[in-house]
């Protein structure tokens, strides 16, 4: 009832403010992932794709970009060849 | 076969120390034989919190070192016959012990005792890498607060990429009645958050600056709500099934009046 009405009058708890920045600032701390990480999500990458069609393992770039309010996982996968059949 | 807790957090001053001594005195009042171990070398303070510091004679680094044997160096708590503390050197720093060392000082430990608990120093540096070395289980502990979950959030990852089991977590210093405004994460908030398993929550409790002060352990006070949450979570390590509940905030004269008028209203 009382926190009704303190929604009314616009008073939002912080408590959400401090949920949402900390779920920003996570993000950004958790993707500075090490090289070797990087590089073994890579592989994963490659390998799992691989089963559906094949990849200039040269081309494969994976990167992580971070900007103000979000991280993206960017990849750049060029494809040789697609697998003729798939059956799974 | 003891077990090795290292209790850690990331961020100081969220009461690692005091969780630490708490909840050594609960497994040790519950008759298990434990030892606490001050990892925090060159910034000792379990002696303190346990009113321990006149009888220290040798401390951690001492042993390490061979200056002093083991049984030397472990100081019998004053109340409890199965509690014992091993200090952290203060005229030294962080590098006179590495965590080989620790984690061998750990092994003849957990021959002797039920329990030994580990309070970390703050930060990640090598202070933390020694206290980690050699336990067995982490628990985090983190203050309903930004920097304090931040932190924690960091702490974890280390802990994984040191191959530990996942930690559990100790909510501290949760203040239910701003809980209930929506100005402060309940335990829901932080578990999404940082996604670990929930050991316990201890409320904020003004009785923890006066067992500080004195040099007792809130846990031997029966009336203390905080002393009462670590009672809980000691019997969560010995592996005893205890709920956790959500602190409830006193209501205070204004809440008793907020619910005569809703009772009225429903009325």
């Amino acid at each position: 009832m009382f926190e009704l009405l303190g929604r009314l009058f616009g008073r939002e708890g912080s408590k959400d403010v401090a949920k949402e920045r900390l779920r920003l600032v996570l993000v950004h701390d958790r993707s500075q992932m090490s090289p070797q990480l990087l590089e073994n999500l890579k592989n994963d990458l490659l390998r799992v794709i691989g089963e559906y069609m094949e990849i200039e393992p040269e081309g494969f770039l994976v990167d992580l970009q971070t900007n103000e309010n979000q991280v993206a996982l960017v990849a750049n996968i060029p494809v040789r060849r697609m697998k003729r059949a798939f059956t799974k | 076969m003891g077990e090795v807790i290292v209790i850690t957090s990331g961020k100081g001053g969220v009461g690692k120390t005091t969780t630490t001594a708490n909840l050594g005195a609960a497994l040790a009042s519950m008759g298990r034989r434990v030892c606490l171990v001050d990892a925090d070398i060159g910034l000792r303070n379990l002696d303190v919190v346990l009113g321990l510091e006149n009888r220290i004679v040798y401390d951690l680094v001492d042993v390490v070192e061979g200056f002093a044997r083991l049984k030397q160096a472990l100081i019998k708590d004053k109340r409890l016959e199965s509690l014992y503390l091993l200090p952290a050197a203060q005229t030294k720093d962080k590098t006179a012990v590495n965590p080989q060392q620790m984690q061998s000082l750990m092994e003849d430990l957990k021959g002797e005792f039920d329990f030994v608990l580990v309070d970390s120093p703050a930060g990640i540096e090598q202070g933390f890498r020694n206290a980690i070395a050699g336990a067995g289980r982490a628990v985090v502990v983190a203050t309903p607060e930004v920097s304090s979950v931040r932190d924690a959030d960091r702490i974890i990852g280390l802990l994984e990429a040191a191959e530990l089991p996942a930690p559990s977590l100790i909510v501290n210093r949760l203040r239910p009645q701003m809980v209930r405004k929506g100005d402060m994460m309940g335990i829901d908030d932080m578990i999404e958050i940082l996604a670990i398993e929930l050991l316990g929550v201890v409320p904020e409790d003004e009785s923890i600056v006066v067992s500080t002060n004195r040099g007792d352990p809130a846990v031997l006070a029966p009336s203390s709500r905080a002393g009462q949450a670590f009672r809980n979570i000691a019997r969560r390590l010995m592996g005893e099934d205890v709920p956790v509940l959500e602190p409830v905030a006193d209501e205070g004269f204004f809440g008793r009046l907020r619910r005569l008028m809703g009772l009225r209203q429903e009325g």
